[in-house]
């Protein structure tokens, strides 16, 4: 961005004494030879004795020797922002070379390089690329390179490589003859003395002394006589101006007048304690938010900004800000208090991410499995071996996390664990106030945690778990495998039973005989009550018969049922497939079920080749479609008709 | 209109006097006016009658400069003093920042003065303006006059300012008092910045 050149700054305009000759004469030869007599020309000088002047004056010049000639100015100000914006675009090269073709590149006030070493980097490179393409550089400063703090020796090597020089104060001949043009200039008849008060007047520089001079002006214009010489230096000390013969009540005095600086210095006053009281105002949103562990960088950088702003709107809009990040986090709390710990919860800056977070979480978050309807608490036969476990499970269900908390219920495989721990689940629904109720397998629930551990969703995955109204996992034994799983279930127990949750599991044998289990586990499931589901007894044998063969045959003679409850049988599982191939052998032949056809029945599946015992775990696995898989069960096909017949021939 | 608009970075205060008909309002202004620099106001509005009465109201802005980063205006105001032209002194109050209460010090006015005084709180109620919100001061003026014609400022206070406003006796012809009136009210207009910052 190149500013326009003021036409008033000419080089005739300019008053040349002893204290500036040096730089005009210099200024003079760079505009009659861009780019070949000092290049670059550096002008320094105190502030108000007519850099910036003499600058554009010989931009002017160099028109008027050349006039087809291409003159840039510009600020450093100017420099900074069009390096700054051709960066962002990422057009550096242009915005070098856009100058490097211009004739005379001129540049105020490089003392606000200051501490800016990217900037003087830029410069340095940018003075480099004018003086290959011989562009004529000219800068002004309010000090000496040398003396401009923090600047890079190689750039002042480069700014100092032409010409240094400096302007000035101007020495009374050379005020007089500066206060004589600018009153002609202004169309105001001073008399030499009053001049001559005004050039002897103590001001720094030039700016001030023709300040002084429009005070002077200024009085002489609302004067009907002329100023005399005492009255100008009455009215520039403070003194009564007398002017002649002026009618002394209409005067004004220097003390009059500078009421109104008095008054606009109050206001100053005033205003800048009003913004400093802003300042604290953000100082203070900076001390609280940021001790509740708030990132605060954009208020700091508003506090570092040198521009006042509207704090409160400021401090409004950040806390805006700080309320939808905690409305995020409260919300990610309800799935994992572990995923709050997320910095993006405490950046202003990132709600956006922050809401992202919650969102994805939310898309990732379906339920663990639950209980299975097929089963029923009311189903169980109650018998001795199974009233100890139902006892604790009914208890469980009229005081879920209050009794038995955990309940284990410990029995060989095909007692019904798996029956009870969902029928458990189903009776805890009504109680759970709509959470999750999660009974699983413990091969599922490891399954899921490898899963996640792939995926880098374990925050997930446990997250779902610990929302849980109740958890309920079956066989495990099986966990004793793994030593991550362990530590995960620890902590989730930890969680849900310090909330009151309750917690059932289902284990083969009694915890404290599961080789490899945790300590820390092993001691909190044997906290609980561990109970018993034993093999069923004959009473409880032949309630489950006759419900059985009730259930498919309809009425069937007692004899029938205490001859299958006397078969040998060691779990529920085994009774009701006695009972299946009996109603199954029924159904076939068409008749009618009797202790004849069992025997029958029985006989012919025992003349089979005994198979290998085949290794076994869970006997009921819940399959993760929601149906019931059970390898014992599948044996209820068998006589397989083919294999049937193969035996027959054999 | 916002005192402080954050976006032009200006801030911008309009201040009327107020009080009865001649008690030196436009006289305040005149003195301030003249006390400028010519570069620091605008032009002096007067809408005056033959008789040197105001008859619509006196209009000086300031301009203060850049402080604080903030482009500041002074807007000065008078109001018309006499009753009849109530509808131009509503008009003048509408949006005001500050208001100076000139009251004549005089014995005689003290009826005046206080007819004024409720003349202006009616018409702040009816603009909705919470008349113990709203920066104000209050000026007795003519202080200068012999001293058997005046009510002392305590006496003034007594009858006028049951608000323990800030008061300031003044001579407007002479200046006492006019620059110390406009930097009161000034003063508390300013300190609402902090207070309670506009939308």
């Amino acid at each position: 961005m190149t500013a326009e050149l003021n036409p008033r700054f000419t080089i005739d305009s300019l008053v040349i004494g002893a204290n500036n000759r040096l730089a005009v004469t210099a200024g003079r030869a760079v505009a009659e030879n861009p780019g070949t007599a000092h290049n670059p020309l550096f002008i320094y000088s105190g502030t108000g004795l007519g850099k910036t002047h003499l600058l554009v004056a010989i931009g002017h010049l160099t028109k008027e020797f050349t006039p087809d000639a291409r003159v840039e100015y510009l600020t450093l100000d100017d420099f900074i922002e069009a390096y700054h914006r051709a960066v962002s675009l990422g057009r550096i090269a242009d915005f070098r070379k856009g100058y490097a073709d211009a004739d005379v590149v001129l540049i105020d006030d490089v003392q606000f390089l200051a501490r800016r070493p990217e900037e003087q980097a830029e410069l340095l490179r940018f003075a480099s690329e004018l003086k290959e393409s011989n562009t004529q550089l000219v800068l002004t400063s309010d000090r000496p390179p040398t003396e401009i703090a923090d600047l890079d020796d190689r750039l002042i090597e480069r700014l100092a490589g032409g010409l240094v020089v400096d302007i000035a104060e101007p020495q009374f001949e050379t005020r007089l003859a500066i206060l004589k043009r600018r009153a002609e200039d202004r169309g105001v008849e001073l008399g030499r003395d009053v001049l001559a008060v005004v050039a002897e007047y103590d001001t720094k520089n030039v700016r001030e002394l023709l300040g002084v001079l429009n005070r002077v002006i200024a009085f002489q214009a609302v004067s009907e006589n002329e100023l005399s010489a005492d009255a100008a230096r009455a009215l520039l000390e403070g003194g009564e101006p007398r002017t002649k013969g002026e009618d002394a009540t209409r005067a004004v005095s220097a003390a009059e007048i500078d009421e109104f600086g008095a008054f606009l210095h109050g206001v100053e006053a005033t205003l800048t304690e009003q913004v400093e009281a802003w300042k604290s105002h953000l100082r203070d949103a900076i001390r609280l938010w940021s001790a509740k562990g708030y990132r605060t960088s954009t208020l700091e950088g508003m506090l570092a900004g040198e521009e006042p702003v509207n704090t409160d709107q400021a401090v409004r809009a950040y806390e805006a800000q700080v309320e939808r990040l905690q409305t995020a986090e409260r919300e990610i709390k309800g799935f994992d208090a572990v995923l709050a710990e997320n910095p993006v919860f405490r950046d202003p800056d990132r709600v956006a991410e922050a809401e992202a977070l919650v969102e994805r979480t939310k898309e990732g978050f379906t339920a663990p499995p639950g209980p299975s309807e097929a089963f029923s608490l009311d189903e169980f036969l109650v018998g001795n071996a199974t009233k100890m476990a139902l006892g604790a499970a009914r208890s469980i269900v009229e005081a879920p996390g209050e009794q038995y908390n955990p309940l284990v219920i410990v029995g060989p495989s095909g007692v019904g664990k798996t029956h009870l721990l969902h029928a458990i689940g189903r009776a805890l629904e009504p109680a759970t106030n709509g959470r999750w109720i999660v009974c699983v397998s413990a091969q599922s629930f490891m399954d899921e945690l490898v899963n996640a551990i792939e995926e880098d969703q374990v925050p997930v995955w446990r997250a779902r778990y610990r929302q849980a109204g109740a958890l309920l996992l079956d066989n495990i034994d099986l966990l004793a495998v793994g030593d991550r799983v362990q530590d995960e279930l620890f902590y989730l127990f930890n969680a849900l039973t310090e909330a009151g949750r309750q917690v059932v599991f289902s284990a083969s044998v009694a915890p404290r005989a599961i080789s490899g289990l945790d300590d820390r586990l092993r001691s909190r499931l044997e906290g609980g009550l561990v109970a018993n589901l034993d093999a069923p007894d004959l009473e409880l044998r032949k309630a489950i018969l006759r419900r059985q063969l009730e259930g498919r045959l309809g009425e069937v003679e007692a004899p029938l049922v205490e001859y299958l409850a006397q078969q040998p049988a060691e779990s529920v599982r085994a009774v009701l497939g006695l009972g299946q191939r009996v109603i199954t052998a029924a159904e076939s032949q068409g008749r009618r079920a009797t202790v004849d056809l069992a025997r029958q029945a029985l006989e012919a599946s025992s003349s089979r080749a005994a198979r290998p015992p085949r290794a076994r775990t869970a006997g009921v696995v819940i399959s993760p479609a929601g149906g019931i898989e059970s390898t014992e069960k599948m044996v209820w096909r068998w006589p397989d008709p083919i294999e049937y017949v193969i035996e027959e021939l054999g | 209109m916002s005192l402080i608009n954050f976006t032009t970075r200006e801030i911008t205060c309009k201040i009327v006097y107020y009080g009865p008909g001649r008690s030196g309002k436009t006289t305040n202004l005149q003195y301030i006016y003249e006390r400028v620099p010519t570069d620091r106001r605008g032009k002096m509005v007067s809408l005056a009658t033959r008789t040197d009465r105001t008859l619509f109201f006196d209009f000086l802005p300031l301009e203060l400069g850049t402080i604080s980063g903030f482009t500041t205006r002074f807007q000065l105001y008078t109001v018309p003093g006499q009753v009849y032209y109530n509808a131009t002194r509503k008009l003048v109050l509408q949006g005001a920042d500050g208001v100076v209460f000139v009251a004549d010090s005089q014995a005689r006015q003290l009826d005046e003065n206080i007819e004024s005084m409720q003349n202006l709180q009616e018409n702040l109620l009816e603009q909705g303006v919470d008349v113990r919100t709203l920066p104000m001061v209050l000026q007795y003026n003519k202080q200068g006059l012999p001293p058997d014609l005046v009510l002392t400022v305590s006496e003034l206070d007594d009858a006028l300012n049951f608000r323990s406003l800030h008061s300031f006796p003044a001579d407007a012809l002479t200046g006492t008092g006019v620059f110390e009136t406009l930097r009161g009210v000034s003063e508390l207009v300013l300190r609402r910045l902090s207070e309670e910052p506009p939308e």
